[in-house]
């Protein structure tokens, strides 16, 4: 259908095909398989234009306004000065920045060492132990959420097992404080994605020669030596995509913070996604005070993977 | 002992420490399904008698088998519609790509960059505009077209070895036909891995369905399983056993598809 549009273009195209009659053909063919191509990724495109794109746009847009229904007005930078002002709003930050810190660097290095230690042929049970690691990435996240909940409950399981190993003399009320509610979020991550970032650096790992690390072994390099020198260096732009998925994640968290902690005690583990949620569902609704806040998400998200890839590109 | 059989141990040791850890949650979460309330939270270690009991009360309390129905059925449109648009428009970035195409690829590839937290309020707006809360088209909608897929596809679709298009097309099979009868056939293993992470992806997915999800009878299961702990008395029991049954189909899944589960999700670095 859209090929009986004439555009100056086409009819030019035409002109000069009339002169040979078989490239024609072929031209007639490669337009129409052409036209059928954009036909083919249409419907995904515009989905993703309707759901991601235009969204952002209006986020954008209602982030200058305040106002609920009828009463929605301009507000101009009313709700960004707000947000430099907000106690919550930096509480919210600083609690996924120290996720962020103290969890991901942890998580990839574990997966890393699991990865390398799984990537030997000779291993037995290799299949098995690969398995297990993978396991706790097949459960949902407000169901391990749950899991971790009661299993460090105030008489729980681990201060059970804790007192009885002399660790500590007394329960500790895990989600009653601050840093120990905290420590909880960030173990319970661990668990939840270690598994996941080590399937990458297996594949990673896969596409590495293995007669590297026989004339590493050679040249005497010892074990620590070459999962410094040979497979850091060269999982490097997978360590990057895990590091900017981990981040992307981690800025993004909700689940955990909504059934683990309920962004208790005192606000103190709550996320910022956590903090729009509120903001838009429970308290009473500021959809342009919210707006704003997600707009400076998306753009420390897009800051946040921006540098990440500068910085993984220079060295 | 020689050093050599010491490192070995250690790694033995390590891994096998973390596939204990790995595993202890979900161990945990099994024995806890049979104990009661008080016991969980006592951290008991043995199996229980309270299996029948638990059930009992989750099923008074809740209607379990609506939202499982809810799980099932939205994860499942989800899968199929998913499969469909993405994997049509992998194909179609790949065999028929040109500079437009690819430079569409590109913009699309930067919706992966926008967080959920900043659009869910823009779209809760236009599904209430739409009628589209508490139904299925509103759970599904918004996740039918990732660039994650579209992304997977076209990278797999490198591997649909180019005869096969040429001779298809010599035999006179059109562009369609040689999607559905060609391509789907020979990229099973594409789409198990992709069926298997979008079918994962919807049935655990939880903020979305908290926003637009309202009615009691819309509920999907992390919905149910997070109302249950949000009261003020917790029947730790009951929940853990609803807990079990909404992981079971998921750790099933995984069980019977893990590597191409792994596939797909590494599919990117390839």
């Amino acid at each position: 259908m859209m090929e009986r549009e004439s555009t100056p273009e086409k009819q030019k195209l035409e002109k000069l095909l009339l002169m040979n009659e078989k490239p024609n053909k072929v031209m007639k063919l490669k337009e129409k398989q052409n036209m059928i191509g954009w036909g083919f990724v249409l419907p995904a495109s515009l989905l993703i234009l309707i759901f991601y794109f235009y969204p952002i746009f209006r986020a954008f847009v209602l982030s200058f306004q305040t106002g609920v229904g009828a009463n929605i007005r301009f507000a101009g930078l009313a709700n960004y000065k707000r947000i430099f002002l907000d106690p919550l709003f930096k509480t919210s930050l600083s609690n996924v920045f120290i996720y962020l810190v103290l969890q991901v660097p942890m998580m990839l290095f574990f997966a890393l060492i699991l990865a390398s230690l799984i990537n030997d042929e000779k291993l037995k049970g290799r299949s098995l132990f690969r398995t297990a690691l993978f396991l706790p990435c097949a459960t949902s996240l407000v169901s391990y959420a749950i899991i971790f909940r009661s299993m460090f409950a105030l008489d729980g399981f681990v201060n059970a097992l804790f007192i009885k190993l002399s660790v500590i003399d007394r329960p500790i009320n895990w989600i009653g404080h601050p840093w120990t509610a905290r420590i909880l979020i960030v173990i319970a991550l661990t668990w939840r994605w270690t598994g996941y970032n080590m399937i990458f650096y297996l594949a990673g790992l896969q596409n590495i020669n293995s007669s590297i690390y026989e004339a590493a072994k050679i040249d005497g390099a010892n074990a620590f030596s070459r999962f410094f020198r040979i497979t850091i260096p060269l999982l490097k732009p997978i360590i990057l995509l895990t590091t900017i998925m981990s981040t992307n994640g981690t800025l993004q968290i909700f689940d955990e913070t909504m059934n683990l902690t309920n962004g208790g005690p005192a606000n103190s583990t709550l996320s910022i996604s956590q903090y729009i949620y509120k903001l838009s569902f429970v308290y009473s609704p500021r959809f342009g005070y919210a707006a704003a806040i997600s707009f400076v998400v998306f753009l420390i998200v897009a800051m946040l993977a921006f540098m990440q890839i500068r910085v993984g590109d220079e060295r | 002992m020689s050093k050599k059989k010491l490192i070995s141990l250690v790694k033995y040791a390590v891994l096998s420490v973390a596939a204990f850890l790995s595993v202890f949650p979900l161990l945990w979460m099994l024995i806890s399904a049979t104990n009661k309330s008080v016991d969980v939270i006592a951290g008991r270690l043995l199996p229980g008698t309270h299996l029948v009991e638990n059930f009992t009360t989750l099923v008074e309390r809740t209607d379990i088998f609506r939202a499982l129905w809810n799980s099932f059925r939205n994860a499942a449109v989800a899968t199929i519609a998913s499969l469909f648009v993405c994997s049509i428009a992998g194909y179609g970035f790949e065999i028929y790509h040109d500079r437009g195409k690819d430079f569409l690829m590109s913009i699309l590839l930067l919706s992966v960059m926008v967080p959920f937290a900043a659009i869910m309020i823009p779209l809760f707006m236009m599904f209430g505009k739409a009628n589209l809360l508490n139904t299925t088209a509103g759970f599904v909608l918004p996740t039918i077209s990732t660039a994650f897929l579209i992304f997977l596809f076209r990278q797999n679709t490198r591997s649909f070895p180019s005869e096969v298009l040429e001779s298809a097309r010599l035999d006179g099979l059109g562009e369609l036909g040689i999607f559905f009868r060609m391509y789907v056939p020979i990229m099973r293993s594409t789409y198990a891995a992709a069926a298997v992470i979008t079918f994962m992806n919807a049935w655990n997915s939880y903020l979305w369905p908290v926003i637009i999800m309202q009615k009691t009878e819309s509920k999907t299961m992390p919905l149910l399983i997070s109302d249950l702990i949000a009261g003020y008395v917790t029947d730790y029991g009951m929940v853990m056993l609803a807990v079990t049954i909404s992981i079971l189909p998921t750790i099933l899944l995984f069980l019977l598809l893990q590597k191409n589960f792994a596939e797909g999700i590494t599919a990117s670095i390839k």
